[in-house]
């Protein structure tokens, strides 16, 4: 192959091995879909990883929130000091949390944290036969293992968001009021006067979303783990980065749809 | 009863069912040995549908099972249990909850019936008050012996053995050994046992298959593969790195 047709070639099968990918994941959702509703429940098993999504991820989002409010909060301040506007500031980091930073911000939180976990635990599993147990007696293992996670990150994705909103607009509050003076009213009308409930909505579901995508590119990654210490530790790394991509991508839409 | 018509598979380039044929007779042990990495583990998977031929038919009581959904799969998967090399016991729950999987996901039995049920598999295989231990816990014997519980626990007809002594003392692999034995007499079992612990492989078949670059090349009683002349089984059998089977 020529020294023009070789890197097109590659760069042909880079995008093809891509799109390839996106249907697997796209037919494991299908596959999770098609599972989910199919009794018995397995309500203990979908519990177990509320708990270690939702409940353990709650101590890393609220530090990440309160922190980007504050940050937001002393940005903002010395923008809108230039135009006299610093009363704008309580609505700004409102509105900058509830849109945007907040399910973004949560959910790349939630992907280092609990989607690395998924793809190191089920590639655990891959690679020493457990899943292979699975199948051998008669188990479902997208049932068994995928569904309650996939459950997981799209519910308690949603209520870290909302809990590190609070968080953000709350450090904001801290900082905006008792750091730099902003009178407590102002701050406060302005974010209710601005901030409608269309913004939180709309930043709950993108929140939905991500956890949605963490948590099936985390279990792809882990189920079709190959090659042992080795391959887990590849299929880890290659579900948070494609995870954290594929957030970062997915939110440029979904804010141009809903905004 | 089990059989094997012209299994085909290969991995890229490379063949490593090429042709098979193999009758595994109903209640007796059928022990398959042959070189590290030579497709014995591939096979396996084949007799239980983890994997698929690329041609050829595996017949299960007369089903060709390589032509099943996923729902008459699992049917035909219940009538079997499997020992892996590693027991791939679910590192997330307790030995008990282990054992008692496969009744919870497909008996209504009640939770003193699956208690009960799990105590007696564990002491067939010679373990008691265990049940509460995590798998990392265990000794790599002990877990061997809760991985063939989990196999018996619905009482199959056919339990598959994926190197049950690999990494095993002495005294540890002739403890396993007894226990396929005893365990195929007590619940009249078809067991096929992957191996190449030649020690282990007269102790526990009743017949002896000997699989060589795809194919089935002999298949008899240990007695008859003791006096074979084929110059592989002759190698193989005497540890000897001189003769036809190369060096890789």
């Amino acid at each position: 192959m020529n020294r023009v047709a070789a890197p097109v070639d590659r760069l042909g099968r880079a995008v093809l091995e891509n799109v390839e990918e996106m249907g697997k994941i796209l037919l494991l959702f299908l596959s999770v879909l098609a599972w989910m509703f199919r009794p018995p429940l397995k309500l203990r098993n979908i519990l177990k990883q509320m708990e270690f999504v939702g409940v353990k991820s709650i101590f890393v989002v609220v530090l990440t929130g309160t922190f980007t409010g504050m940050v937001l909060a002393l940005q903002g301040y010395h923008g809108f000091k230039m135009f006299s506007a610093e009363s704008l500031v309580g609505s700004t980091v409102a509105l900058g949390m509830t849109r945007e930073l907040g399910p973004v911000l949560t959910s790349l939180m939630v992907t280092a944290r609990a989607g690395s976990a998924m793809a190191a635990e089920l590639g655990t599993m891959r690679v020493t036969e457990q899943i292979d147990a699975l199948y051998v007696m008669a188990a479902n293992p997208v049932k068994h293992l995928i569904v309650p996670r996939v459950i997981a990150g799209f519910l308690m994705v949603p209520l870290l968001t909302a809990v590190s909103d609070f968080m953000g607009i709350l450090g904001g509050y801290f900082v905006g009021v008792h750091i730099l003076n902003i009178n407590s009213g102002v701050f406060i009308r302005n974010i209710t006067r601005l901030v409608d409930l269309n913004d939180i909505y709309s930043g709950l579901v993108k929140a939905a979303t991500f956890g949605l995508i963490l948590s099936l590119v985390g279990c792809y990654k882990g189920f079709n783990t190959s090659g042992g210490a080795e391959g887990v530790g590849r299929a880890t790394t290659e579900a948070v980065v494609l995870a954290s991509i594929s957030i970062l991508v997915s939110d440029y839409f979904l804010t141009a749809i809903m905004f | 009863m089990i059989k094997l018509v012209d299994l085909h598979k290969s991995f890229r380039t490379q063949k490593v069912l090429d042709g098979l044929n193999l009758d595994i007779e109903t209640g007796k042990t059928t022990v398959i040995i042959g070189r590290s990495g030579g497709g014995k583990s591939v096979l396996l998977k084949h007799i239980i549908g983890l994997m698929r031929p690329d041609s050829g038919e595996v017949l299960i009581d007369g089903t060709d099972i390589t032509r099943l959904g996923d729902r008459d799969m699992n049917e035909i998967r219940k009538k079997f249990g499997m020992l892996f090399q590693e027991a791939a016991l679910f590192d997330s729950m307790t030995v008990g909850e282990n054992v008692a999987f496969p009744l919870r996901e497909h008996t209504h039995m009640k939770e003193e019936e699956i208690r009960q049920t799990v105590a007696d598999r564990l002491h067939a295989v010679g373990l008691t008050g265990v049940q509460e231990k995590m798998p990392s816990e265990l000794s790599g014997g002990m877990r061997k012996r809760v991985g063939l519980a989990r196999a018996i626990a619905m009482l199959p007809q056919i339990v598959l053995f994926d190197e049950p002594t690999t990494g095993l003392d002495p005294v540890m692999t002739e403890a396993i050994n007894r226990l396929i034995i005893e365990t195929q007499r007590a619940f009249n079992l078809t067991c096929i046992v992957i191996s190449h612990d030649i020690q282990s492989i007269f102790t526990v078949g009743h017949r002896i298959a000997m699989l060589y670059e795809g194919k089935i090349i002999a298949d008899g009683t240990p007695e008859e593969l003791k006096a074979s002349r084929n110059p592989v089984i002759v190698q193989f059998l005497a540890g000897s790195i001189d003769g036809p089977i190369r060096i890789m």
